[in-house]
């Protein structure tokens, strides 16, 4: 409430003021509205505290009250009482000692809430692990449950959702289509330059092809596919299903007997387990390419010199490799994706969150899982 | 009902809509709708759904703009002002949206000092302690200050975000369907609560609502919109005497009846 006249703005200049008479009385002036507190909060903390005995505090001279003032005025007068003054207050208009009451009567409602102690470091810890522990559990409960329905499709091809699988493949392979070829491209033409700086000075310009060719196709063109589509498309499932969750859509589609997995989760992770293989092969090409021209340009190695030594020295072994890490890749996208999607609750923050961790962990995962693959590959020696 | 609003007082305008017209495309959702509301009085919007009570608040509180007409807030012309006057306009009038709207990051606490820690230079403590005041003037229970929105029961919700709304002591107050989705007890104190923080603070309440009981319970004057126009003003039992068909249908309707025969057995 602002006493103020509707009509003009508060002015910033009715300065509200408290201070101690010589006489020992309290006098408060000006407005105690919001705008002015914060300059009378100062003041309050200036005064003497080692005040006894009696304290008129004369209001009369105050000319504007809002909740937040009467709320310091009495904060003030209770402090001055507990350390032993007693408080008369004169020159309180009618329309302020209703203020004054009310915000009095909030307060005592307020004065019940005993704030719960912090809780201790032991609590913390224990804490701690059991979220950290339900973060796993949930998450093989999800795998488990994602195995299980993945099987029972397993030799009923009507019951895949094509519709949904044939969208995400449009709109997380197609669509992603131009900034993985950008990439690799640039990527191709990145390792060729390095590669070209140090071949020139040995004379071995041809084996450019060699260099480009293996590092590409098996390691980088599918790490850098699955990294991009992990934060292109795994960010976007857990962010759908997550507001699904949120706006209780999921819980609507389970009351009308349709499976979210099966609806959800299954044609999203098959679209990737098709589609990161051919954006992957995409990748191969276009990489390559690049390379072909840093090639021609940086060593002279033509087009023809340059694809000739490249059947000859890259084994179709180097390309399977590659290729067959990604439907890993992708599994572990979906799943990533889809499964923090699952793990929103409550409100929109938490949608925000688990995209970001979503991402994250596929990445995260993604690389660990090819640290893995090679560590295999070195075993089987291939 | 009217022990606020003696004769006496003079009636001096808060708000006044003049000619108002919006359009969303070929859409027409007002066709010069004029009303004012007066200092102090609880003044109710009402209408079927879509009959564009929201959009009109909305332009009330300049977060849409007309197409055309005139809106002046405190004797102001809204559309005519500019970002420094805008800014102390929305400092005196606080604003409950219909589902409350409280920042899902923070806690109750938390959301009610957003205004005083945006706008005031307080203390830490002191804008803890007003935060607090306002949520118990709410009636909102105690122990639950310190939880997330999401954790919140829709009147629990209801309750914060008003405290909300009141942290800077505001002049006006708008209020969306504040009873919408709560249980008739519920919504019932609610009225009692809006009735009560009027009485404290001497607030002008504009109020959206379906609910006939909360319109014969709280409402002073009653504006019903329907067709783009304002079918009728007044308090409810002039607009239950109303002869426009629209006005007789939505009073008259099976549950008009019956909140307005519960209204006068409590008279």
């Amino acid at each position: 409430m602002n006493t103020v006249e509707p009509q003009q703005a508060p002015r910033p200049n009715q300065g509200a003021r408290i201070t101690f008479t010589p006489d020992g009385a309290l006098c408060c002036t000006g407005a105690w509205t919001l705008d002015h507190l914060a300059v009378v909060e100062r003041q309050i903390v200036a005064l003497p505290k080692n005040y006894t005995g009696q304290i008129n505090c004369d209001v009369n001279a105050i000319n504007a009250l809002d909740t937040g003032g009467a709320w310091l005025l009495q904060r003030t007068l209770k402090e001055f009482e507990r350390s032993g003054c007693t408080i008369s207050l004169n020159g309180l208009s009618n329309d302020f000692a209703k203020l004054m009451e009310t915000v009095a009567h909030s307060w005592a409602q307020s004065e019940q809430l005993q704030p719960a102690p912090p809780p201790g470091w032991m609590a913390r810890v224990g804490r701690f692990v059991w979220s950290y522990t339900g973060n796993v559990r949930n998450g093989l409960a999800f795998l488990g449950e994602t195995a299980s329905a993945s099987f029972s499709l397993l030799g009923h091809a009507n019951r895949i959702r094509w519709r949904v699988l044939l969208y995400n493949l449009q709109v997380d392979g197609l669509n992603a289509l131009p900034i993985i070829g950008l990439l690799s491209f640039l990527m191709g033409i990145v390792i060729a330059y390095q590669g070209a700086e140090q071949l020139k000075i040995f004379g071995a310009n041809i084996f450019i092809v060699d260099l480009l060719g293996i590092s590409l196709l098996r390691e980088i063109a599918p790490l850098l596919t699955a990294i991009l589509v992990a934060g292109r498309s795994g960010s976007a499932y857990a962010a759908q299903i997550g507001t699904m969750t949120v706006t209780e859509e999921l819980d609507a589609l389970r009351s009308l007997g349709i499976s979210p997995m099966s609806l959800l989760v299954i044609p999203r992770a098959l679209a990737l387990i098709i589609a990161l293989p051919l954006l992957s092969v995409f990748a191969d090409a276009v990489g390559v390419f690049g390379g072909m021209l840093i090639a021609l340009s940086q060593l002279g190695v033509t087009f023809t010199e340059f694809l000739n030594r490249f059947e000859y020295a890259i084994v179709l072994r180097h390309y399977l490799i590659g290729i067959s890490k990604t439907p890993v890749f992708a599994t572990i996208i979906a799943l990533v994706g889809c499964y923090q999607g699952f793990q929103v609750f409550g409100g929109v923050d938490s949608v925000g969150r688990h995209t970001t961790i979503s991402v994250v962990q596929a990445i995260f995962l993604v690389i660990v899982t090819d640290a893995f693959f090679s560590i295999l590959f070195s075993w089987w020696e291939i | 009902m009217n022990s606020i609003l003696s004769a006496a007082q003079p009636r001096i305008p808060v708000i006044e809509v003049s000619h108002i017209s919006t359009r969303f495309g070929s859409a027409v959702v007002h066709d010069d709708v004029s009303l004012t509301i007066d200092k102090g009085e609880v003044f109710a919007i009402a209408g079927g759904n879509g009959c564009g009570k929201s959009v009109l608040m909305r332009e009330m509180i300049l977060l849409q703009q007309p197409s055309g007409g005139e809106i002046q807030i405190f004797g102001q012309n809204i559309s005519a002002m500019r970002e420094g006057h805008i800014a102390a306009l929305r400092r005196r009038c606080g604003v409950l949206f219909q589902h409350g709207a409280l920042f899902s990051s923070l806690n109750v606490v938390e959301n009610v000092a957003v205004p005083l820690r945006e706008h005031t230079n307080l203390s830490k403590r002191l804008i803890e302690e007003l935060a607090l005041l306002k949520i118990a003037s709410t009636g909102f229970p105690m122990a639950s200050v310190t939880k997330y929105p999401n954790e919140l029961s829709g009147g629990m919700r209801r309750r914060a975000a008003l405290a909300r709304a009141m942290a800077l002591d505001p002049e006006l107050l708008f209020l969306d369907e504040p009873t919408s989705g709560l249980d008739p007890l519920s919504a019932a104190g609610f009225d009692e609560l809006t009735q009560q923080l009027r009485e404290w603070f001497r607030l002008t309440i504009v109020i959206i609502t379906h609910d006939l009981d909360s319109l014969w319970r709280i409402a002073d004057r009653v504006a019903v919109l329907g067709n783009g126009k304002v079918l009728g003003i007044g308090s409810m039992s002039e607009l239950s005497t109303s002869t426009d068909p629209l006005i007789h249908e939505y009073f008259y309707g099976p549950r008009g009846r019956a909140a307005k025969e519960q209204a006068w057995n409590r008279k």
